[in-house]
């Protein structure tokens, strides 16, 4: 048997409560039930996580290289998005 | 010696041979199921049956090391699990039979693991406290086997004509080895008094149930045949157990001694 006709799944495991999933890889399986077990099995074998999500990698909608500069240039220019760029008063000591 | 205190000896060697009765299963099994590690049909279930086959091995160690600590005489696990001849084995002998092709093998997981969702649910009513420790322990583990055998059974018996052939021929060849699942000796009955095991017996109608929802959506049907081989809890083994045993106890046995 071959991974040929398995589908593609991303896998995201929230390592502790309170944080985020985070990805962690993808992996062959049938369908998402076969890929959430898989998941398990292959991400969480040391107690990593205490929830997991897959996706169909298909079905992600990922930004590209070429759209790179239209994407993200326009944002270099304007620093004041950043709260560094604001002079802080004096009274303010600790931040 | 007294009548009381050797009733209380021989209890305890009871306790102690039924300890070694079940890490055997798990050993064995567990064994048979890490042959798939590098040969599975993909990488994913590769990992997953290594994981499942770390399970079964896990659990013989708490078995084993019971047994051990009961013993109080130096024995430990190691001694149980790789010093011990084939007639010394006393596993069923579902546990030992090759790990056949694919189908061969998801049809005896979900026998076993069908089987010991019932027998541990049962074993964490015994009256040994450390019994129920591993039962409580073993029984999450089981849970995830058998949601894993299950999605096999129905993914391969409703699968492809090739497929489904496979299922059924493993069920017509692994059946006749169920029987003995649920059979009672002498050992066990004293120890069922004691309140201590579990009574096989009472486990096979919840289990054929189980077997017969999973069979019916699977496409799969149970033999008419009733040929039944039995003899593992007498230590009579089928040709492949002592096979099974050169390979799983080669290195503790030409390194007395040798550790990681």
């Amino acid at each position: 048997m071959t991974t040929e006709k398995l589908e593609l799944f991303e896998v995201f495991v929230r390592p502790k409560r309170g944080l985020d999933h985070k990805h962690v890889g993808s992996l062959h399986a049938e369908d998402k039930e076969q890929a959430l077990e898989y998941a398990r099995d292959v991400y969480t074998r040391r107690t990593e996580g205490i929830s997991i999500w897959v996706v169909k990698s298909g079905d992600i909608c990922a930004s590209q290289e070429d759209d790179r500069e239209s994407f993200f240039d326009p944002s270099d220019d304007k620093p004041y998005r950043h709260a560094t760029y604001y002079p802080l008063p004096k009274e303010i000591s600790n931040m | 010696m007294t009548q009381s205190t050797q009733n209380k000896v021989d209890s305890k060697q009871d306790l102690i041979n039924y300890l070694v009765r079940l890490g055997d299963d798990s050993i064995v099994l567990g064994h048979r199921v890490s042959e798939w590690v590098s040969n599975g049909p993909f990488l994913e279930e590769d990992i997953a049956l290594g994981n499942v086959a770390l399970d079964y091995i896990g659990r013989a160690r708490l078995f084993y090391g019971h047994a051990a600590t009961l013993s109080e005489d130096g024995k430990t696990e190691d001694d149980f699990a790789f010093l011990r001849d084939e007639r010394e084995f006393e596993n069923y002998l579902i546990n030992e039979l090759p790990r056949g092709d694919f189908a061969y093998t998801i049809v005896r997981q979900l026998l076993v693991d069908l089987y010991n969702k019932h027998h541990l649910q049962a074993l964490k009513s015994s009256t040994d406290e450390t019994l129920v420790a591993i039962a409580e322990k073993a029984s999450k583990e089981t849970s995830y086997h058998c949601r894993r055998s299950t999605s096999w059974a129905l993914r391969l018996g409703d699968g492809t004509q090739e497929s489904k052939r496979r299922m059924q021929l493993a069920v017509d060849d692994i059946w006749g080895y169920s029987h003995e699942l649920f059979e009672v000796d002498a050992l066990e009955q004293r120890l069922i008094d004691a309140g201590i095991a579990v009574d096989c017996e009472q486990l096979k109608q919840q289990w054929l149930a189980d077997v017969e929802e999973v069979f019916e959506e699977a496409g799969l049907t149970i033999p008419e045949a009733t040929w039944a081989v039995r003899g593992g809890r007498k230590g009579y083994h089928t040709e492949h157990l002592g096979h099974l045993l050169t390979q799983m106890q080669f290195v503790h046995r030409s390194f007395p001694g040798a550790t990681w």
